[in-house]
């Protein structure tokens, strides 16, 4: 019997991942935790509203298992909440939940679960793992294809892994809201989150007009020749690839080809501008640990919801970045979030797109 | 994993003499004491049998033992029967209370203020948390509706000076409420040596179930219903009478009479060991509350910058069951307000935690809790560096 602690959200997914721990016969203990909100927002966070306390707590109830809320508050906004705003203002699409994930869940978290004596820290993220022949933890995709969450677990590596347990990854959504009936646990009717819990639903313009003003200030919509087309609302207000909303005649559709941080410029131009076939990475992690040798043929993902490309991935001497070079031009890299590697099933490592 | 419970002042189990007690009125003897026939008669008989033991214990009338759901309605009844009742009849509209008190008292004081017109002057306490009389002295006057303190405190143990106190209130002839839910499992309930004219006690607190209370109102006390209906209990509180948790109540507290001084023998060295040994083994560590004007059973610290919510987190999942004054299931603990009052400073009111013994607590259940707690501790402090 192993002790483990499981992140609840009083959702369907972990509530289940609770349930088939217990019944596998672990030592199970829920825990929760409480993310910053605004001040007056509690109410409407989507991870941890009161009602979705009361939602775990009682799943926590049903199963008998003992169910602690942490504060994480402090952290949260020093890290997730921080990165977001200072990602904006540098002009970037951060990934806040890539950042939870890493800081919050796998570290503040999981010391948490360690020093309340537990071995493993159990998620309801869609995603699997297997021990390989050379001893090593390696990371898979959730079985289901349309639930998949190896894109925000990716940069786990092998001594968070060692503790980690994804019971409903080799589950589909169907089956897993199956067990919530076989289980009677009643989160099984909720629907998923799916916003920035911060944002309390609201959009994440308003958020950062109140929190990272400077993010938002107005400029000039350049072609790429520096012919000026109009004005911009601030460059936190687009995304590259973006064609509505530019707010800017043309007798062509013009797309955002990126954002000039230095002169606060949005640059735009005709579609057949959009699309790289190479950009440069950072940060990069590996989850067995090892850099494997370049160039490396992989299937790269781009954004949480894009599809993934083929492409070879050229790492650095250092080992610190890569060039990614795809085997055809992608349209919506967007410099901020996470370019995730795989072979196949597993996911090899990943890091960081700059501009 | 067998669980040490150390959380007496949260509640406590139900003595088994209780229980006995109280099960023929469930099934057998189920009437309602308020029918004209014989079923009723026996029920009622039960109810009032149970009043007459209760006023032996606090030494009082039948007729001023009024029987509630639990001791936050007997806080409630006090003080909003005393004040409305003070107010029509004498103009009067000040409250005076402090804010160490139970929020049955504090929240019901800011609801008769902010809804109600009334005036809530909110006295000042020592760094341990009792009510100087003199401060009282100097607030009382002849417009005050009542005073509500506390005998004991939950979260820190202090026991209130509460006969000077009440001198003083009759010297205005103003009513003087006092929270003894707390108190009642140690401490004499005269309400004669008390000098109270109002007095809440909640049975779960000394063995007894959970859901049933006891005000006491001294005969003559104005006083207004709050829950109007059959004209039970003397026309202050409806409702049809809980019978087998009124017998409980009664049973419980005359054990509790009974027993009293062989209890006290039993928790009081525990604390002490408790006390003596936190404060010994374990840095940056106070006690709050009165070292010796305290509760028998009750030890209560702060360890400074530690997290409170963590340690019973720690503590739980380590099989001890304790309490701490910013307990808070929601994960955003705020300094307590009794903490606050006695002058803590922010880092180490969100430190705080209480133990609480009792009639099951065993020295070698303290010794091992003891072992355990100074590492736990300092896990709980590195989480919040």
């Amino acid at each position: 019997m192993t002790k483990v602690v499981v992140a609840m959200s009083g959702g369907v997914d972990s509530s289940v991942a609770a349930a088939l721990l217990q019944e596998q016969g672990q030592e199970v203990t829920g825990m929760m935790l409480r993310h910053w909100s605004e001040l007056g927002k509690e109410a409407e966070n989507r991870c941890c509203s009161p009602d979705a306390m009361a939602l775990a707590r009682r799943v926590a109830g049903e199963l008998d298992i003992p169910f602690y809320v942490v504060d994480a508050r402090d952290i949260f906004r020093q890290t997730v909440v921080q990165s977001f705003l200072d990602g904006y203002a540098a002009g970037l699409t951060p990934n806040p939940c890539l950042v939870c994930n890493r800081v919050v869940r796998w570290e503040f978290m999981l010391e948490h679960a360690l020093d309340l004596g537990a071995e493993r820290l159990a998620t309801g993220h869609y995603v699997r793992t297997c021990r390989g022949e050379d001893g090593k933890v390696h990371l898979l995709r959730g079985t289901d294809r349309a639930k998949d969450q190896s894109y925000v677990v990716h940069m786990l590596g092998q001594e968070k892994l060692e503790r980690a347990m994804f019971p409903i990854g080799g589950m589909t959504k169907a089956e897993v809201r199956q067990e919530a009936w076989r289980f009677h646990l009643t989160s099984a009717y909720r629907a998923d989150s799916q916003d920035l819990c911060f944002l309390s639903g609201e959009d994440y313009r308003e958020f950062l007009q109140r929190h990272a003003p400077q993010s938002l200030c107005p400029g000039a919509i350049l072609t790429q020749e520096g012919e000026v087309l109009g004005e911009h609302a601030g460059l936190a207000n687009y995304t590259v690839g973006q064609r509505k909303g530019l707010g800017i005649a043309s007798p062509v559709p013009l797309y955002v080809l990126r954002k000039d941080i230095e002169r606060n410029a949005l640059i735009v131009g005709l579609g057949e501008k959009l699309g790289e076939s190479t950009c440069r990475v950072t940060d990069l992690h590996w989850v067995l640990g090892e850099t494997p040798a370049s160039p490396l043929q992989v299937e790269i993902k781009t954004r949480y919801t894009s599809r993934e490309v083929p492409g070879e991935v050229n790492v650095d001497a250092d080992g610190q970045g890569a060039t990614l070079c795809f085997d055809a031009p992608v349209r919506d890299l967007t410099p901020g979030q996470a370019a995730v590697f795989y072979a196949g099933e597993e996911v090899l490592g990943g890091g960081t797109i700059v501009a | 994993m067998h669980t040490i419970y150390l959380d007496y002042s949260a509640t406590t189990p139900v003595d088994p003499r209780v229980y006995a007690a109280m099960r023929p009125y469930f099934e057998v003897d189920f009437g309602n004491p308020s029918s004209v026939h014989r079923a009723g008669q026996r029920a009622e008989r039960a109810v009032e049998k149970s009043r007459e033991t209760v006023a032996g214990v606090l030494h009082c009338l039948q007729e001023e033992i009024v029987f509630t759901s639990c001791g936050s309605e007997s806080d409630n009844l006090a003080l909003r029967g005393a004040a409305f009742a003070a107010r029509a009849e004498r103009g009067a509209k000040w409250i005076l209370t402090n804010r160490t008190e139970h929020p049955a008292v504090s929240r019901t004081a800011e609801q008769l203020a902010f809804q109600h017109g009334f005036e809530v002057e909110w006295l000042p306490v020592d760094k341990f948390g009792r009510l100087d009389p003199t401060i009282v002295a100097s607030a009382i006057c002849h417009e005050t509706a009542l005073l509500s303190v506390m005998l004991a405190n939950n979260e820190i143990g202090t026991v209130n000076p509460l006969p000077e106190i009440a001198r003083l209130c009759h010297a205005y002839q103003i009513p003087i409420h006092s929270d003894a839910v707390q108190a009642a499992a140690y401490y004499d309930l005269d309400v004669g040596v008390l000098n109270v004219d109002l007095l809440s006690l909640g049975a779960h607190k000394f063995y007894g179930p959970k859901g049933v209370g006891v005000l006491y109102v001294r005969k003559g006390i104005p006083m207004q219903p709050q829950q109007t209906g059959g004209g039970q209990e003397g026309g202050l509180r409806a409702g049809t009478h809980n019978v087998p948790f009124i017998v409980g109540l009664a049973e419980a507290l005359r054990l509790t009479a009974e027993e009293r001084a062989e209890r006290i023998e039993h928790v009081l060295p525990l604390r002490e060991r408790i006390i003596g040994t936190v404060l010994e083994e374990i840095p940056e560590a106070q006690l709050t509350g009165h070292p010796t004007f305290r509760l028998p059973g009750h030890a209560s610290f702060v360890f400074k910058d530690a997290d409170g919510n963590t340690l019973l987190q720690l503590l739980d999942a380590g099989g001890f069951a304790c309490s701490s004054g910013s307990a808070c299931k929601t994960g955003s603990p705020k300094p307590s307000e009794v903490l606050l009052a006695i002058g803590l400073p922010r880092e180490w009111a969100l430190g705080s935690l209480r133990v609480t013994v009792g009639k099951q607590t065993t020295p070698e259940q303290v010794d091992h809790f003891l072992q355990v707690l100074p590492g736990l501790v300092e896990k709980a402090r590195k989480k919040r560096s």
